[in-house]
């Protein structure tokens, strides 16, 4: 009775249990954690939700997901910074004309590449020849701007700011950037199978990374962005208002713990409106004729292109909408953060982190991703602390500073590796489904 | 025989046999289940009813690598040579289970197949279709095979390479191997062989010598062209 | 003249023996990395982990010899312990073998799952790494440290540049031609290499042989947890032991692996050498070779780098996208998936 119960109200059961995870850590150690975690998880989801559609749709793995983040992140900074004046006057036309020289490369070599078409390895050789001229023009005009730029005052900027535009804009343009790139990316490696797909996108990623920890110009590297703008209020202007303090006192608890519970609150409160926005366009566009045509392609390739489907261009779009969905979510993140960290994206770690999200979740499945996406990172963040409470309580015979205690006590955050590990190699041997496996059109 | 890959029966009370010395042919239309027939007396999927006999003992039950140690020898239609490695080291793999000196087995097929002995340091991957063929033969006949079972052997080729391949397997009967060969040249297959069984839809159709089968004008008109 | 001789000395100094010390590094991790993709046909994510996994009980091991006063006189007594710590990474990746990776081999899984299932793994072992030894740096070099320094080079031929050659380089780059030697000639001239050979060929003829596929498994593992501990130990010895790094190799040694055809042993060593020599040349300031190499007194201004040196690894990822895009196969045409 319990079992039928169960796998026919999957969906609800599973987060009424998400939820009440949840309940307990905010008991058990305060609402403030339990928000924070609330609001990762949320973001979690949603980039689990934009992998789930590559995978999902199209079958396509995409492990360059840190990339498209960051250029998300990127946004934040660009749409919402205040501009940098001076520097902009002393480095901006510079960097403009690079810019265009970098344009004027990328179209002169298609063009030559169409032209030489016919003998490969001439085309090669001028495509070579156009790239290299294009490399060293643009870095006469360019390298001076960049040296400019980043002389203007580097302690606070050192680099050109941004459009001083609302921050809410820039989740949609942080999309808007992740879709452009993946629209490159798509058209170069998409061709490739899925082993070498997922290296390409991966050392894509890691170039797009590398651009952005390193050119002090645009993102500040190593420096940070601080400070970025916020859609929210800020704890202390919340301290200080009369009706705050009112209502922190009918809530029965201070004002400063109030403060930030309500802002995550707010937060929270925007991610679910996006993700509630997203979920619905995701869970339409899945039943729709359109979504049943992007599923037999998955299942069948050969017989989709002997029918006539352009499955590279069908598998392009899905490529290009679910990175444009990792982008948003990266520009949520930096604007929880409130800060752009460069160094803070961690390729391999994170990259295979919401993998496990969308695979435990069920490869597939809209609600199985953001499930997944909310058990993992909620495992993620309490493993330690659970880690670290079991190693108290299995050595608390031994003295407080025997070395062998402190050691493994030291390293209850590894543990948190390890246990991830393990917990994706069970998920794969004996719920390779996933907790909510998709639906398939008939009922066995 | 009766069985198939799944739950359909492919073979329908199907029966071939061949004795030492022999070469038995087996042709039919496309779909008859020549190769399934093949398959199964290797042992590469499992029979519903009947059973396979060698030398009076039953090997049903056997793996297909515990029959080549028994005395079988297979040459697949597809794949049937290591292409990135030289003639000589594919026949050093096809006396893989062989523990004494293989030297004489080499020479031997080196005989057989003389272009072979030319090429024997080329990578299999870059020989001719029809030089190909040979190595894999070749290759199956290091266990010195009492049986030697070949699947469409000259499938692919020019005519004048399948005359060449016809010309040695005869010869390598003549050794005292029995031959049992799945066709689709059924007219050139027929003209060799001891033995033919000709199959339609899985079943015995005809059962005959080579030549009385060429002879029958219903084989002839059916699969012969007249 | 003088200043022909100077150029080059830099170049050897800081270009070439640097290029062949790491290739020899991304050589051996390349080949471990391509017998699994030859034989069992799967990217392996956890080589990297493995390689930290083997390095970390050779320094354990190392540790061990020290406290006993054992020593290997100018060399490492690092090489000494290497058994140890191959015998530690074999048994590990056996061990992972029979538990994890052969279930999924029974149930012909895609590739794809192998791969992710080699993440699972990559987590696991770079766990256990970090919780056994923690994430901290080890350095378990000692002997000799030079066997020419600069200042004995440059005293010995009188020239304005010195041409160094550390005990960590010259060990690196012999070991690795011995290892390399061993393999081929493994793989080339004995009975079981050239079934290995055979299996990654075409594995149902190979069957069909009577090659024995569980021991072809258990020989590949043998093989890669060797050359995992040989290729960590050498990288830990010459830079430093750091269990991150262990995982920031794993990208340029995909890429050797790839650039020189995934699947060919000869494509894995051409490509870590490859692969090494690119990231060194191309991040590389010429502003001093440059100087020497031009008429008098002409200096550039620039430091004459191709790219930033910050974008080194990077560098490796772009001829990689590269590869794969143009010619997917590698220089030696390894396999496709």
């Amino acid at each position: 009775m319990n079992q039928s119960f169960f796998s026919r109200n999957r969906v609800p059961v599973l987060y009424a249990g998400m939820a009440l995870l949840l309940v307990i850590v905010g008991v058990g150690q305060g609402w403030s954690v339990a928000l924070s975690i609330l609001n990762l998880c949320l973001i979690s989801a949603i980039m689990a939700l934009g992998v789930n559609m590559q995978w999902g749709y199209a079958g396509l793995f995409n492990v360059g997901v840190m990339g498209f983040a960051a250029l998300g992140g990127l946004a934040a900074v660009l749409v919402s910074m205040p501009p940098v004046d001076e520097a902009q006057v002393a480095g901006g036309s510079g960097i403009l004309i690079g810019m265009l020289i970098l344009v004027a490369t990328v179209f002169a070599s298609t063009f030559v590449w169409r032209v030489f078409g016919k003998k490969k390895s001439t085309a090669y050789w001028m495509v070579f020849g156009v790239i290299a001229v294009g490399y060293a023009l643009g870095r006469v005009f360019f390298l001076p701007s960049v040296d400019a730029i980043e002389a203007v005052n580097p302690s606070v900027s050192g680099y050109l700011g941004g459009l001083g535009l609302p921050i809410l804009l820039a989740w949609p343009v942080g999309g808007l950037f992740a879709a452009g790139a993946a629209y490159v990316i798509g058209k170069v490696a998409l061709g490739l199978r899925s082993d070498y797909l997922a290296i390409a996108t991966l050392g894509i990623s890691e170039i797009i990374l590398y651009f952005i920890k390193n050119e002090e110009w645009l993102t500040r590297g190593v420096k940070n962005v601080n400070g970025l703008p916020r859609p929210v209020p800020y704890e202390v202007d919340l301290q200080q208002a009369a009706w705050f303090q009112q209502l922190a006192a009918d809530w029965g608890m201070p004002v400063t713990e109030a403060s930030s519970i309500f802002v995550k609150l707010c937060y929270a409160g925007l991610f679910i409106v996006v993700i509630a926005l997203l979920m619905y366009l995701a869970e339409t566009a899945l039943k729709s004729p359109w979504g049943r045509m992007m599923r037999a392609i998955r299942d069948n390739e050969t017989a989709s292109a002997a029918m006539g489907k352009d499955v590279v261009k069908r598998h392009l779009i899905i490529f290009v909408i679910g990175s444009a969905v990792i982008g948003m979510a990266g520009a949520m993140l930096t604007t929880l953060d409130g800060q752009f960290t460069p160094v803070g994206y961690q390729p391999l770690r994170f990259t295979f982190l919401i993998w496990v999200m969308v695979i435990i979740g069920g490869s597939g499945n809209n609600w199985g991703a953001m499930l997944g996406g909310f058990f993992i990172w909620f495992f993620w963040i309490e493993a330690e602390p659970i880690g670290l409470w079991l190693i108290d309580a299995l050595t608390s015979f031994m003295e407080n500073d025997h070395p062998l205690r402190l050691h493994l006590m030291d390293s209850a955050a590894h543990m948190r590796l390890m246990t991830v590990g393990i917990v994706l190699l069970v998920a794969l041997r004996y719920f390779p489904t996933g907790l909510i496996p998709e639906k398939t059109a008939r009922k066995a | 025989m009766t069985g198939g890959y799944g739950s359909a029966d492919i073979l329908h009370n199907c029966t071939i046999g061949v004795e030492k010395g022999e070469i038995a042919v087996i042709v039919g239309p496309n779909g008859a289940g020549k190769s399934t027939a093949m398959k199964a007396t290797f042992g590469m999927l499992n029979l519903r009813e009947g059973r396979v006999m060698f030398n009076g003992e039953d090997i049903t039950s056997l793996k297909p690598e515990e029959r080549v140690l028994k005395g079988m020898g297979f040459v697949p239609q597809t794949h049937n040579v290591f292409t990135s490695m030289s003639v000589e080291e594919n026949l050093e793999m096809g006396a893989f289970i062989r523990n004494d000196d293989i030297s004489g087995s080499i020479a031997q097929v080196f005989d057989l197949f003389p272009i072979l002995k030319e090429k024997r340091k080329q990578p299999a991957g870059q020989l001719s279709g029809g030089q190909r063929q040979q190595v894999a033969v070749g290759r199956a006949l290091m266990t010195h095979p009492q049986v030697l079972l070949l699947d469409e052997p000259t499938a692919g080729v020019s005519p004048i390479v399948m005359d060449e391949l016809f010309d040695r397997i005869i010869e390598i009967a003549r050794l005292g191997v029995a031959i049992l060969m799945v066709e689709q040249n059924a007219k050139q297959a027929l003209e060799i062989a001891d033995k033919g069984y000709v199959l339609v839809q899985g079943a015995n159709r005809f059962t005959d010598t080579g030549e009385a089968l060429l002879a029958n004008p219903d084989v002839r008109r059916s699969f012969l062209g007249g | 003249m003088t200043d022909l001789l100077n150029a080059l000395v830099l170049l050897g100094n800081f270009l070439v023996v640097p290029s062949l010390t790491y290739g020899s590094q991304l050589a051996l991790g390349a080949l471990g990395v391509t017998l699994v993709y030859g034989v069992l046909r799967f990217s392996n994510f956890a080589h990297g982990e493995t390689m930290a996994f083997g390095t970390m009980f050779t320094i354990f091991g190392t540790w061990g010899l020290q406290s006993l006063g054992v020593s290997a006189g100018p060399l490492p007594t690092a090489l000494l312990a290497l058994p140890l710590g191959i015998a530690a990474a074999v048994a590990l990746s056996v061990l992972l073998d029979k538990s994890v990776y052969k279930y999924h081999r029974e149930r012909k899984a895609s590739p794809v799952i192998f791969l992710i299932v080699s993440i699972g793994l990559m987590f696991f072992i770079g766990g256990l790494v970090r919780f056994i030894i923690g994430p901290g740096d080890q350095i378990f070099f000692d002997g000799t440290r030079f066997i020419i320094s600069a200042r004995d080079f440059k005293q010995a031929t009188g020239l304005e540049e010195g041409l160094a050659i550390k005990m960590t380089q010259a060990v690196t780059i012999v070991t690795a031609v011995i290892v390399v030697a061993a393999m081929f000639w493994f793989l080339n001239k004995t009975r079981t290499g050239k079934s290995m050979r055979a299996f990654s060929d075409n594995e149902n003829l190979a069957l069909l042989s009577g090659i024995n596929p569980d021991r072809v498994v258990l020989i590949t593992w043998i093989l890669v947890g060797t050359l995992a501990t040989v290729a960590g130990t050498l990288y830990g010895l010459d830079k430093s032991f750091k269990p991150f790094s262990y995982m920031q190799l794993l990208l340029p040694i995909f890429a050797s692996a790839i650039v020189g055809g995934v699947g060919n042993p000869l494509g894995a060593i051409a490509g870590g050498y490859v692969i090494a020599f690119s990231e060194i040349a191309v991040t590389f300031a010429y502003k001093k070779v440059v100087t020497y190499l031009s008429p008098e007194s002409f200096e550039p201004e620039s430091l004459v780098q191709l790219l930033g040196t910050d974008y080194k690894i990077a560098v490796s990822f772009i001829i990689l996208v590269i590869v794969l895009i143009v010619r997917p196969t590698g220089i030696f045409s390894g396999k496709t998936l």
